[in-house]
């Protein structure tokens, strides 16, 4: 069972960008203009700590999230999509002019009831 | 009143060392109009040897401009303003065409409100001056302002020019050059304010960068070349220039995310005149921008015992939002910024309603006729509870949730339960709630009996998550300067140890 997914359009880009930029992490980002959107970035870009929760793995690429923001959205699934878009924050995939977007849907019983064993 | 959509040339050059210059990689991209997705014009895709030409150019100019009198660079900043009051109109079209957003906001709001502050920070560097003390009767410790030299910024997209004038007007004034970065969802007005002062400054002292965050925005914020970074976006961001400006020990400012409360007590509804009127346009308010603004008002708490008639009057008011063409004056709400935030915005929708939010009103985009052809989405209330995803992450549209609390006590508990502190409305006749509360609310800013007001002298920045740094006032000239501290000695004698 995991708490996060990836379209296969998504995944398509995050292989097209492990290809070109090597190892790469997905930060969920918080609010503002850009943000609540996730983000990804070669693998020593971000300093991680133990205020990062990590939710599971993508194509190979480890996904985090800021520990305070993850107590808002622990109840709901994530899966990682892609669309057109532009983005002013450094998130790799940008320049190829697209989005990674997170589609959520809250966890079901069994999902709530694994995680919350964890 | 009607406008249409403003001429642009084909293409723009990145604003470097006095003058337009092709990127050197010679890439462009196509910067659209959410309006109607129709193509404004193409912009340097620029990559970090354009932002080495910059910071070359930058680095240059700073000896001199440095030096400058706070008479000349005020001056400056002066003309600057006047030539925006006079290119008010056109300023205000393109920035609706590159935004979205209304044409009444940016003719009466964003570029007034630019004027303004080049105004305001021509006037503060005149007026301010350093320190002096006498320590004992032979020693002076006198403090004197030295700019820190080259300053990067990155501005979003949600008030272009706004948002470069809240930015270039203190770093100028306290003597810094600048290479700044539009968000490359909106690089049009930037230019166009180039293309009109190019000769104002000396060459270097502004130069301005377009392109993508990781291929332009990276290399100003991660240069050893820049001696401090100004960023307004979010957090992730933030954090990450926060990690580059440790590398090189420069300090930084960050303007991040908000999920602002508004909170009204019962006491709005004592009488119904002028003042709930105004209330209840406050409480609207969560809509103006399209939402799209760091302190959006986007948590609307009311006392239980008003909950039902005033939530009544806002659902009215907010379902006589006039949503057309952003380019006609009678337009309230415009279009998104983009694809990916009009998507993400329906996606918070959905999550709400899963959720368990009711919908009060809106619900989702606006495809009405020519709208469809844009990123238009309804001004939405959602009522729940504030543990909801919806009630705790920036949704940055036109979509507000809306909570009941019982007491002051409740109140403050749900308004400080969020990890963002930029904003906040509270809303009361109560003498002593009105300085009560607000002192109780963990914010930068807080609005009593008033909202979304962004006066020049009013200093503006986050608690908590939302950032550091207080713009639009005299005190971030200090943002922008090194205090050169000369201890000097009137005493002849020696100390006497040697």
């Amino acid at each position: 069972m995991e708490r996060i997914a990836i379209t296969a359009e998504a995944a398509e880009i995050v292989k097209q960008l492990k290809e070109k930029h090597g190892a790469l992490i997905f930060h969920q980002s918080g609010g503002c203009c850009d943000g609540s959107s996730p983000m990804i970035f070669e693998k020593e870009d971000m300093y991680l700590d133990e205020s990062d929760v990590f939710l599971g793995t993508l194509e190979g690429v480890n996904f985090y999230m800021n520990k305070d923001q993850f107590e808002y959205w622990k109840h709901t699934h994530l899966t990682v999509g892609i669309t057109e878009g532009r983005g002013a924050s450094f998130s790799l995939e940008i320049p190829l002019g697209l989005r990674f977007i997170i589609h959520s849907r809250l966890l079901t019983p069994e999902e709530e009831t694994f995680f919350s064993k964890k | 009143m009607s406008y249409s959509k403003p001429e642009f040339k084909a293409s723009y050059g990145n604003f470097i060392n006095g003058k337009f210059v092709d990127p050197i990689g010679g890439a462009y991209f196509e910067n659209t109009s959410p309006i109607d997705k129709s193509l404004i014009a193409k912009y340097p895709r620029s990559q970090k040897e354009d932002v080495e030409l910059a910071l070359d150019a930058a680095n240059a100019a700073k000896e001199s401009w440095g030096n400058t009198s706070a008479t000349e660079r005020a001056a400056l900043l002066n003309k600057v303003a006047d030539i925006i009051e006079a290119n008010l109109e056109e300023f205000a079209l393109v920035d609706t065409c590159d935004n979205g957003k209304p044409i009444r906001e940016t003719l009466n709001a964003d570029i007034p409100l630019c004027v303004d502050h080049w105004r305001y920070f021509a006037a503060c560097i005149r007026a301010e001056e350093g320190s002096a003390t006498e320590l004992d009767s032979n020693t002076l410790s006198m403090n004197i302002k030295e700019p820190l030299g080259v300053v990067g910024q990155i501005i979003p997209w949600n008030f272009p020019l706004l948002m470069l004038s809240w930015k270039l007007p203190p770093a100028l004034a306290t003597g810094n050059c600048v290479v700044l970065k539009p968000a490359e969802q909106t690089p049009s007005s930037a230019t166009l304010l180039m293309e009109k002062i190019a000769d104002v400054f000396p060459p270097g002292v502004i130069n301005i960068v377009h392109g993508f965050g990781p291929e332009a925005g990276k290399p100003i914020a991660s240069s050893s070349r820049v001696d401090k970074v100004a960023f307004t976006g979010e957090t992730t961001t933030g954090q990450l220039i926060m990690q580059y400006a440790s590398k090189n020990l420069n300090p930084v400012t960050m303007e991040l995310g908000g999920k602002s409360p508004n909170i009204f007590f019962n006491s709005v509804m004592d009488a119904d005149d002028a003042y709930l009127d105004k209330a209840i346009e406050g409480a609207v308010l969560f809509a103006f921008n399209q939402g799209e603004v760091c302190t959006c008002p986007s948590r609307i708490l009311v006392q239980e015992d008003i909950y039902d008639k005033f939530m009544e009057r806002v659902v009215t008011r907010t379902e006589a939002i006039v949503q057309n063409s952003p380019y006609d004056s009678s337009c309230m709400v415009g279009a998104q910024v983009s694809n990916d935030q009009y998507e993400k915005i329906q996606s918070y929708i959905n999550i709400g309603k899963e959720e368990g939010a009711k919908v009060l009103c809106g619900g989702g985009a606006n495809k009405d006729g020519d709208l469809a052809n844009g990123y238009f989405i309804k001004p939405t209330i959602l009522e729940g509870h504030n543990k909801m995803r919806v009630f705790q992450e920036e949704i940055f549209g036109p979509v507000v949730c809306v909570t009941k609390f019982k007491d002051e006590a409740e109140a403050i508990e749900i308004a400080n339960d969020t990890l963002y502190g930029l904003g906040a409305g509270v809303w009361t006749r109560d003498a002593h709630q009105l300085y009560q509360i607000p002192r109780a609310i963990k914010a930068g800013r807080v609005w009593v009996n008033c909202y979304h007001a962004y006066p020049a002298h009013a200093p503006f920045g986050g608690y908590k998550k939302s950032g550091f740094g207080r713009e639009n006032h005299v005190m971030m000239l200090d943002h922008y300067r090194q205090t050169k501290n000369m201890l000097i000695s009137y005493d002849k004698n020696k100390l006497g140890f040697f």
